[in-house]
């Protein structure tokens, strides 16, 4: 069937859908969705549904990017608005179905906004500020348009991108790339044409490897990606197939997201199905076959030579470049290994042309970026913008700003290999370059936000056992270096250590990154080193006054109650400690005691909010010595 | 009994098909050995190697580089604390430690009666939940200790009302 044929059947079967008098109810049931509740919600829907005298249709979608608003639910009404409900609940599904679907109350007390876009425009709610500051190219139909059917994804313009290129020839399709200025999403920032025209240019059989190993803990845009518009990488895997001239792709998926997997497989199959994949694609000479390889857990499994070693069923161990992959590859044979977001991109390049696609951007780096904030923000969630805006409308008019006000104190871009970044470099562009200028990374786009509770040595220690649990081991640097590097920031947390160790920890930091051969042991220390560099105060008072600023680091800290806001009688955490730690003292009013403690933070947490009496302290000496510990008469009677 | 160990080696042999004989198979190989037992055995490791003809501790190598495998048999509701960034922000760490003290084992440990064992995982994305934890199939959203010990409380109870229910039949 050609390919023509193929779109209007499609097309008729959405319009069918969409056109008729159909209510649609769309469920988010992206992995985010379901930790929330959705397929509670999803269940619900069904059951009231049934029995109504209208034609319903329930509907799994993924993820619109707004995980603190999950779980979401959109009403679509024939000749209506389009509502989106958030934080739904099985509870309000019979008010919905009864108020929106049967009737014309939209429910708004309920409602998000309405959504507009849709049928290939990107899907928004306009009430919301972040649409404002948002331009979606790869999450556009994310959240609305069916994962699991293909039609949806062929109606709204899928794979029209790759039919074109089918019509090219490879190295035109590698120019339109070019002239897009496209630049891998995977993190470095580096030409895909450039790489395209490596692969393309080498002899013999070839590979594509779709990098979906999002082993960056913070980030999930890949997953969202997949878990949503599956279609869209596919689609992409196959146009870099025929520009490169391979006729095998793999995909690299992380074992942790089962879902992704899921849908990705079923994916495969519809396409293969409708003979948009497989042998003579489209009714072309060309073929193409994708396979699914499942990660085994393994962060460094993210560097394009550890990854081949792994799909070859080896240690992931990373290799000496050059010569590089897409010289000398999986199997020795020449291989391209892109991103996922890299891939997405090239069917809207391809569709929609170069042109088109740098009209968002910067001239260095054109089109957006995505990134997953998470941290210390009120709207947790998917961003995409455009390539240049500035760090702080990410923070504030997307994000909406540090949860109940709590003071800004900096934001970590690129997780374990990226850097810390505070308030003054708010006004920093988003592209490749300027935050490479100001030590941070691209990376893989997780945004971590932390507020004044958070505390930066902790952070960079955090991320330090990370890589040091993460390395191969196969470079001495790496292995070793971070190792010792967790254990100097261990200690400075510990309030162990001495300005001599700070010293110890900058130098260790240069030599890790000198004498390491990946991505992984090269940028371990970017965490320490931005956090060193911009937050010198905070490694001082932990060094000279042994004392956190934050109140996070344990051993520099303690709990205690203030006598005057102790309301005496509410026992609130007496009952919680696990360490039975807090006991009155003859007044009635409670007392921590800190031989006991284990800094757990239940009393902090369950003391009612009017009396707020629980504070934490640091250094320790600051609790006055009356109240620090049960006397030894008391403790022998009880 | 002997029945059991019949069984158990018909799921090898499922595993280990004929077109499945490249080293290239090995890892996804003993993923599914581990999805269907829920853990890597010597045995079925020394299996795997003879199966592939490579020797049985290159298979032991490349099992035990990866953190997915593990080497004993897991608790009947596997409990994963996610120690992922935000987690971690967001106070993951007392998570963890809730969960050790309410289930009273040590993390990488299970439970005298194996219906529980306790792990840290890396990110599982629902960073927007944080901290957040897995028991068995379920996901548990923004936890804290408090959160923490009901749950644990709640899950037990319910395991002794399912074990009375299923003793009295």
């Amino acid at each position: 069937m050609k390919f023509d044929d193929i779109y209007r059947q499609s097309r008729s079967n959405w319009e069918a859908l969409y056109q008729g008098q159909i209510v649609h109810i769309l469920v988010g049931t992206a992995t985010c969705g379901r930790a929330a509740g959705s397929m509670a919600v999803l269940e619900a829907l069904r059951k009231q549904i049934e029995g109504l005298p209208l034609e319903v249709r329930v509907s799994e979608v993924g993820c619109m990017g707004l995980c603190s608003c999950e779980p979401l639910v959109i009403i679509i009404k024939p000749g209506g608005f389009s509502v989106c409900y958030h934080h739904v609940t099985p509870q309000m599904v019979p008010q919905l179905v009864e108020g929106y679907v049967v009737n014309d109350d939209p429910c708004l007390d309920l409602a998000l906004g309405t959504v507009t876009g849709g049928d290939g425009e990107p899907v928004e709610i306009p009430e919301l500020e972040r649409f404002a500051h948002e331009k979606r190219l790869l999450l556009r139909s994310c959240g609305y348009n069916s994962p699991l059917e293909i039609d949806h994804y062929i109606a709204c313009g899928g794979y029209k991108g790759l039919v074109k290129a089918l019509g090219m020839k490879p190295g035109q399709v590698i120019q339109e790339v070019e002239r897009s200025g496209l630049r891998g999403r995977g993190g470095a920032g580096y030409p895909t044409a450039a790489k395209w025209k490596l692969c393309h240019e080498a002899k013999g059989q070839k590979y594509v490897i779709c990098n979906a190993d999002e082993g960056d803990p913070g980030a999930f845009m890949d997953r969202v990606l997949l878990e949503s518009d599956p279609h869209g990488v596919l689609e992409g895997m196959a146009i870099a197939g025929f520009a490169v001239g391979a006729q095998q792709g793999f995909i690299y998926v992380r074992e942790e997201y089962p879902l992704a997997i899921e849908r990705l497989q079923k994916a495969i199959g519809q396409a293969k199905e409708k003979k948009l994949l497989g042998r003579n694609m489209a009714g072309s000479r060309f073929s193409f076959d994708i396979e699914i390889i499942k990660g085994a857990g393994a962060f460094v499994s993210g560097e394009e030579t550890a990854m081949m070693a792994a799909i070859e069923g080896r240690r992931s161990w990373p290799e000496h470049r050059p010569p590089y992959p897409t010289e000398y590859g999986l199997w020795g044979r020449p291989t391209l290994v892109n991103n996922v977001k890299t891939l997405a991109y090239v069917p809207l390049i391809l569709q929609y042309g170069a042109g088109w696609f740098r009209e968002t951007g910067t001239a260095q780096s054109p089109g957006t970026a995505m990134f997953a904030l998470a941290g210390k923000l009120v709207n947790t969630g998917l961003a995409e913008v455009p390539m240049g805006t500035t760090l702080r409308t990410l923070v504030y008019d997307i994000g909406g700003g540090t949860r109940s006000g709590k003071q800004f104190k900096g934001v970590q871009i690129g997780g374990p290999s990226g850097g810390c970044l505070p308030e003054t470099l708010l006004d920093t562009p988003i592209d490749f370059d300027s935050l490479k200028e100001a030590g941070a990374i691209m990376g893989s786009g997780g945004v971590i936000v932390m507020d004044e509770n958070n505390c930066v040595v902790d952070t960079a220690r955090y991320f330090t056992d990370f890589s040091r649990q993460e390395s191969c081991g196969k470079c001495t640097q790496c292995r070793i270096g971070t190792f010792h590097m967790f254990g100097l920031l261990d200690g400075i947390t510990r309030g162990m250590s001495s300005v001599v160790e700070l010293a110890a920890l900058k130098e260790l930091a240069a030599d890790i990154k000198a004498g390491s051969l990946c991505g992984l042991g090269r940028m371990a220390p970017n965490p320490v080193l931005t956090t060193l560099r911009y937050y010198d105060d905070e490694y001082k008072a932990h060094v000279l006054e042994k004392r956190c600023p934050a109140g996070v680091c344990k051993e520099l800290t303690a709990y205690y109650i203030l006598p005057e806001k102790c309301e005496r009688g509410c026992d609130h955490c007496v009952l919680a400690c696990p360490a039975e730690a807090i006991f009155s003292d003859e007044n009635g009013l409670k007392i921590v005691d800190q031989a006991k403690c284990t800094k757990c933070g239940s009393c902090e947490l369950v003391c009612p909010p009017e009396y707020n009496a629980v504070i934490r302290l640091s250094p320790v000496s600051l609790v006055p010595s009356g109240r620090r510990t049960r006397p030894e008469a008391a403790s022998k009677e009880s | 009994m002997g029945e059991n160990v019949q069984n158990i080696n018909a799921d090898l042999k499922k595993i280990l098909t004929r077109e499945r004989r490249n080293r290239c198979y090995l890892i996804s190989i003993l993923q599914d050995i581990q999805a269907s037992r829920g853990f890597l055995s010597g045995e079925d490791m020394r299996e795997v190697a003879k199966f592939l003809g490579m020797p049985a501790s290159a298979v032991w190598g490349v099992a035990t580089f990866y953190n997915q495998f593990r080497f004993t048999p897991p608790g009947r509701r596997p409990v994963r604390v996610c120690m992922g960034t935000a987690c971690h922000l967001g106070g993951g760490q007392l998570v963890l430690e809730a969960m050790a003290r309410e289930l009273e084992i040590e993390i990488g440990g299970t439970t005298a009666d194996r219906e529980f064992s306790l792990e840290r995982v890396a990110c599982i994305g629902c960073c927007a939940l944080a901290p957040v934890a897995t028991i068995g199939p379920d996901v548990y959203p923004r936890l804290t200790p408090p959160k923490v010990e009901e749950i644990v409380v709640e899950i037990k109870a319910d395991s002794t009302a399912q074990d009375v229910a299923g003793s009295g039949q």
